[in-house]
C-alpha cells in the first residue's frame, strides 16, 4: 500500500512541474468555458428548465466540467500514450516483472496526476466562472465532500476505460486510432458537449446508463445537489459499480496480454 | 569533377517541395499500421460527426439559437469547419515542435537542405484530418440546399473566397502558436483556446456571445473573418458591431495581414532558439 | 594548406534564468564555449573529445549552423554556417548518435530515398554510394526491414550512411559508437576509416570512448570548460600516459590477489574475479598471457579508460589553482 502511496505522491509531483502547461491549460479551460457558457446561456434563455436545469445550473455545468476536463483526462493526455509507448518499445515487458502490480501502479500514478490538475486546472476556471456567471454552487461542504467522493469515483471509472484503451496497443501496436476514438466518446457521452439530460429519449437513457456518464454527469449532479439521501448513495453506487467492473475487465485483458508478451520474448 | 550544381529555386518553392516529400514519408509511415489507421479515419469523422450531433440535440429543444435556424448554424458550422479542417490538415501538427525542443530532435531537421517550417508542418501529417473537412463541406452543401439565400454573383463568390481566407487565418494561428512554442515550449495547450476554441465559437451565430468578445475576435484575434462577417453578408443579416459594409469583403486582406504577421513570429522564434539553444 | 574548418575567437554564451524563490528568478550567465579557436584542413580527421558539458555539442551545433555563435568568427567551407545554413546543409553529414534520422515505421530503404530527393542526388551517384556504404557497413539484409525492427548497432549504421548518401565534405558524428557492440563498433570505425581514405571526406568526431580516436585520429582537440586545452597528436596527451586499462579476469575459484605480474598491480578482488590495473600505452596480450600461464582463466575483458576519467585527472590540478 505504501508504495502505491509513494507512486501517487510521484505522478502528483511529475504533473506540478509542468509549470508552463498548467497555465497553458487553465488558460484554454477558461476560454473554452467563455464560449459554451454564452451557447448555453442563449440555449437555456430560449428554453428555460431544459433538462430540469435551470440557467444557474446549466452554467455550472460548463464551468465544473471545464474544471474536470483534466482531472479525468476526458480528451486525452493522462497516462495512455505513455503506456502505449512503452508497449510499443518493449518496456511494458519490465513492467511486468516489476513486484508491484501493473494496474494498481498505473491507476496510483494516475490518481497522484488527477489530484494535481483537480487543484492546479480546476479551481482557476471554476472561480472565473463564478465572477463572471451567476453559478449554482452549494454551501453546504458535505455537498462538496460528496463532490469530492464522486470526483474520485469518476475518475477510476475513467481510469478504467482509458487501462483497456491503452491494453488495444499489444494488438494494435499504434494506439493513436484507439486514443482518437476514446477522445471522441469522452466528450459526447460524458455530457462535455451537452448535458446528457437533455439528451432526447433512448439516446439519452443509453447514455446515462454507460460508465461515461459517472464521469462527469454524476460529479456535476452531484455538486448540484441534484442527488439526496438514498438518491445520492445510489448515485455513488452506480459510479463503484462501474469503476469495479471496468477495473476487473482491464485485469483480464491485462493477464491475456501478459501471456502474450511472454510468448513473444517481449 | 564539377557536378551540375541545382539551380538555387525560390524558398517558397522548396518549402512546398520539402513539405511533399515529408507528407509522403508520414503517409507511408501510417500504412504501416492499417487497422489503426481505418479506425483513426473513421473516429475523426465520427468526432466531428457528434460535434454537429450536440447542435442538432439542441435544435430537437428550440427553433432558433440566438435568432438563427439550424439551416443557418449549419451555415457558419460548415464554413469554419471546413477552413479550421483544412488548416489542421495541412498545419495541425505544428503543436508537436514544443516537444521536438524539448527533445533536441528539431536539431536534426535544421541540418537538412529544407526550410524548418515546411519540415515542422509536415511533421506527424495526418490523412485522418481530411474527416474533419469532408463533414465541413457536406454540412455548407447541406446548409446551401436548405437556406433560402438570395443570391448575387457578388455573394457566389463570396463562399469560395470565405473558405480559403479562413483557411489562411487559421493557418497563421497555427504558425504563430507554434512560434510561441520555441519560448514556452510546453504551453502548446494555449494554442487550442484559439484554435479549437475559435472554431467552436465560429459554429454559433455571434449574437449568442457578449459584444465584448465578438469585438475581440474582431480586433484583436481577428476570427471573425474567417466566417462571420462574410456569412452574414451573404445570409442578409445584420452586422452585429454596426461595422461599415466593406469589412464583410476583406477577409482575404485580413488573411495575407496574418500570415505576414505569423511568418514574423515564426522567424523571431526560431531566431531565439539558435541564439539560446533552448 | 586548405583550411576547411575555421574558428577564431569563438563564444557562445547562454543566459540561464534560474528560479530561486516563488517568482523570483536570477540570471546567470553560462559560457558555453568560451574563446576557441582552431583550424581543419580537408581531409583531416579529428577527434573532439572532453567530459559532459564542456562545449562539444555547442560547438557542433554552432559548425553545422543550428546555433549561432554569441562572438568570435567561424568559416565552414568559407560559408558562414549560421547565415547560410540550409545551404551548407547540402555540403554537410551531420549524424547525432543518441537521435536517429531514419524513419521509424518503414524499410531502411525509404529512408534513403528521402534523402535522395531532399537533396537532390543524381541517380547514378546515389547508387554507387548506396552500394558502396551497403557493401562496407553491411547493410544488404537491412534495407527491406522496418528501422524499429533493427538493433541499435544496425540503426547508427543506417544512419551512417544516411548522412553520406549526398556526398559530404565533411562529417560531424556526434558519439557514434555508444551503446554499441564491440563488432559493431569495429564495422563503424574501419568504414570511417575507409571514407575518410577514399573521398578525402573531412571528420571530426565526438565520443567518450578512446579507442574511437585511437583508432581513427591522428590528431586530437580537448574541450574543457568551453576553452580548448589541448590540440595536437594523441601522444601528447600526456595524461593518458598516465591513465590506466584495467584487466577484469574471472578464475575458477577464489584465489589471493594476483601477485608478480610485470607491470600490473591487481586493485580489487570480488570471489573469483580480480581487477588488474596496466599503464593504458602498454599493450594487454602480455598481461594477459602471463596472467593465463599462472592461474586458471575462465573469462577475461579488457575495460578502457574513459575519456571523462583521463580528462578529469589530467585536469583536476588546474581547477584548484
Amino acid at each position: 500500500m505504501r508504495l502505491y502511496a509513494a507512486v501517487a505522491v510521484s505522478g502528483f509531483r511529475r504533473y506540478a512541474t509542468y509549470r508552463a502547461a498548467t497555465a497553458a491549460g487553465v488558460f484554454t479551460n477558461t476560454v473554452f468555458g467563455f464560449i459554451v457558457a454564452y451557447t448555453f446561456k442563449a440555449l437555456w434563455s430560449e428554453r428555460p428548465h431544459l433538462g430540469g436545469y435551470d440557467q444557474a445550473q446549466a452554467l455550472t455545468f460548463v464551468w465544473v466540467s471545464q474544471s474536470l476536463l483534466a482531472v479525468g483526462a476526458l480528451m486525452g493526455g493522462g497516462f495512455q500514450e505513455e503506456f502505449q509507448e512503452r508497449v510499443r518499445s518493449g518496456d511494458i515487458a519490465v513492467d511486468l516483472y516489476r513486484p508491484a502490480d501493473l494496474q494498481l501502479w498505473w491507476l496510483a500514478s494516475d490518481l497522484g496526476r488527477a489530484a494535481f490538475q483537480l487543484l492546479g486546472r480546476g479551481v482557476v476556471p471554476l472561480a472565473v466562472g463564478a465572477l463572471a456567471f451567476e453559478l449554482a454552487l452549494p454551501a453546504s461542504p458535505l455537498t462538496w465532500l460528496a463532490f469530492l467522493l464522486s470526483v474520485f469515483l469518476g475518475t477510476v471509472v475513467g481510469f478504467g476505460v482509458r487501462y483497456l484503451a491503452g491494453l488495444c496497443a499489444f494488438w494494435l501496436l499504434d494506439g493513436t486510432g484507439v486514443n482518437v476514438l476514446c477522445g471522441l466518446l469522452g466528450v459526447f457521452l460524458t455530457g462535455m458537449l451537452l448535458p446528457l439530460n437533455v439528451f432526447p429519449g433512448a439516446l439519452g437513457e443509453i447514455a446515462r446508463a454507460l460508465p461515461w456518464s459517472a464521469m462527469l454527469q454524476v460529479p456535476v449532479d452531484v455538486v448540484l445537489g441534484r442527488h439526496h439521501g438514498a438518491g445520492l448513495v445510489r448515485a455513488l453506487g452506480f459510479q463503484a459499480a462501474w469503476a469495479a467492473v471496468l477495473l476487473l475487465a482491464g485485469r483480464a485483458v491485462q493477464a491475456v496480454a501478459a501471456r502474450k508478451v511472454v510468448v513473444q520474448g517481449g | 569533377m564539377a557536378e551540375p550544381r541545382p539551380r538555387r529555386l525560390s524558398a517558397p518553392y522548396e518549402g512546398v517541395r520539402a513539405y511533399c516529400l515529408v507528407v509522403g514519408m508520414w503517409v507511408r509511415s501510417t500504412m504501416a499500421y492499417r487497422t489503426s489507421f481505418v479506425m483513426m479515419a473513421l473516429g475523426n469523422f465520427v468526432v466531428t460527426a457528434l460535434d454537429f450531433a450536440a447542435i442538432l440535440i439542441m435544435f430537437s429543444h428550440i427553433d432558433t439559437l440566438g435568432g438563427f435556424t439550424l439551416a443557418e448554424v449549419a451555415f457558419l458550422y460548415g464554413t469554419t469547419s471546413t477552413s479550421f479542417g483544412l488548416a489542421d490538415l495541412v498545419l495541425g501538427n505544428m503543436d508537436r515542435l514544443g516537444r521536438r525542443v524539448r527533445d533536441g530532435t528539431l536539431d536534426t531537421l535544421l541540418v537538412r537542405p529544407a526550410p524548418v517550417l515546411a519540415q515542422v508542418a509536415a511533421d506527424r501529417f495526418a490523412l485522418r484530418r481530411l474527416g474533419r473537412i469532408s463533414q465541413g463541406a457536406l454540412l455548407l452543401v447541406w446548409s446551401l440546399v436548405r437556406l433560402d439565400i438570395a443570391w448575387t454573383p457578388v455573394k457566389v463568390l463570396l463562399v469560395p473566397v470565405m473558405l480559403v481566407s479562413g483557411a489562411l487565418i487559421f493557418g497563421a494561428v497555427f504558425v504563430a502558436g507554434a512560434a510561441f512554442q520555441f519560448r514556452a515550449n510546453d504551453a502548446s495547450e494555449v494554442q487550442n483556446a484559439f484554435t479549437y476554441g475559435g472554431t467552436t465559437m465560429l459554429q454559433y451565430p455571434p449574437t449568442v456571445f457578449a459584444t465584448d468578445l465578438v469585438r475581440g475576435v474582431t480586433f484583436v484575434i481577428p476570427l471573425a473573418f474567417v466566417n462571420w462577417l462574410p456569412a452574414l453578408r451573404i445570409l442578409g443579416r445584420e452586422n452585429p458591431l454596426g461595422l461599415p459594409g466593406w469589412v464583410d469583403f476583406a477577409s482575404p486582406a485580413v488573411a495575407l495581414a496574418c500570415c505576414a504577421l505569423a511568418g514574423l513570429a515564426w522567424r523571431s522564434g526560431l531566431r531565439g532558439y539558435r541564439s539560446t539553444g533552448s | 594548406m586548405d583550411d576547411f574548418i575555421e574558428l577564431d575567437g569563438v563564444e557562445k554564451v547562454f543566459e540561464v534564468r534560474r528560479r530561486t524563490g516563488f517568482l523570483r528568478r536570477t540570471r546567470t550567465e553560462v559560457r558555453a564555449v568560451d574563446g576557441i579557436s582552431f583550424r581543419v584542413a580537408r581531409g583531416e580527421m579529428v577527434g573532439y573529445i572532453g567530459p559532459n558539458g564542456a562545449g562539444k555539442s555547442t560547438t557542433i551545433k554552432m559548425l553545422t549552423g543550428i546555433l549561432v555563435p554569441s562572438g568570435g568568427r567561424l568559416r565552414v567551407a568559407g560559408i558562414d554556417p549560421s547565415r547560410e545554413r540550409t545551404r551548407l546543409a547540402r555540403r554537410i553529414g551531420v549524424v547525432f548518435g543518441q537521435r536517429t534520422t531514419l524513419w521509424w515505421d518503414l524499410p531502411l530503404r525509404d529512408s534513403y530515398g528521402l534523402v535522395r530527393r531532399m537533396y537532390r542526388i543524381p541517380d547514378a551517384r546515389y547508387r554507387a554510394n548506396l552500394d558502396r556504404c551497403v557493401e562496407l557497413l553491411d547493410l544488404g539484409a537491412l534495407l527491406d526491414v522496418p528501422v524499429r525492427q533493427l538493433s541499435l548497432g544496425q540503426r547508427m549504421r543506417g544512419d551512417i550512411a544516411a548522412a553520406l548518401l549526398h556526398d559530404p565534405e565533411v562529417l560531424y558524428l556526434d558519439e557514434p559508437t555508444i551503446g554499441l557492440d564491440v563488432v559493431s563498433k569495429a564495422k563503424v570505425r574501419e568504414f570511417l576509416r575507409d571514407v575518410n581514405a577514399e573521398r578525402g571526406t573531412t571528420v571530426l568526431l565526438t565520443t567518450h570512448d578512446l579507442t574511437d580516436i585511437e583508432q581513427l585520429c591522428k590528431r586530437v582537440m580537448v574541450i574543457d570548460h568551453g576553452r580548448l586545452v589541448h590540440d595536437g597528436a594523441l601522444d601528447g596527451l600526456h595524461a593518458i600516459g598516465e591513465s590506466e586499462r584495467m584487466l577484469v579476469v574471472d578464475l575458477e575459484r577464489e584465489l589471493p590477489p594476483i601477485d608478480g605480474i610485470l607491470g600490473a598491480r591487481t586493485v580489487k578482488v570480488e570471489g573469483p574475479r580480480q581487477w588488474l590495473a596496466f599503464a593504458a600505452t602498454r599493450s594487454a596480450a602480455p598481461v594477459v598471457a602471463a596472467v593465463a600461464e599462472r592461474y586458471p582463466l575462465v573469462d577475461l575483458s579488457v575495460r578502457e579508460p574513459d575519456i571523462e576519467e583521463v580528462i578529469a585527472r589530467m585536469y583536476a590540478g588546474r581547477a584548484s589553482l
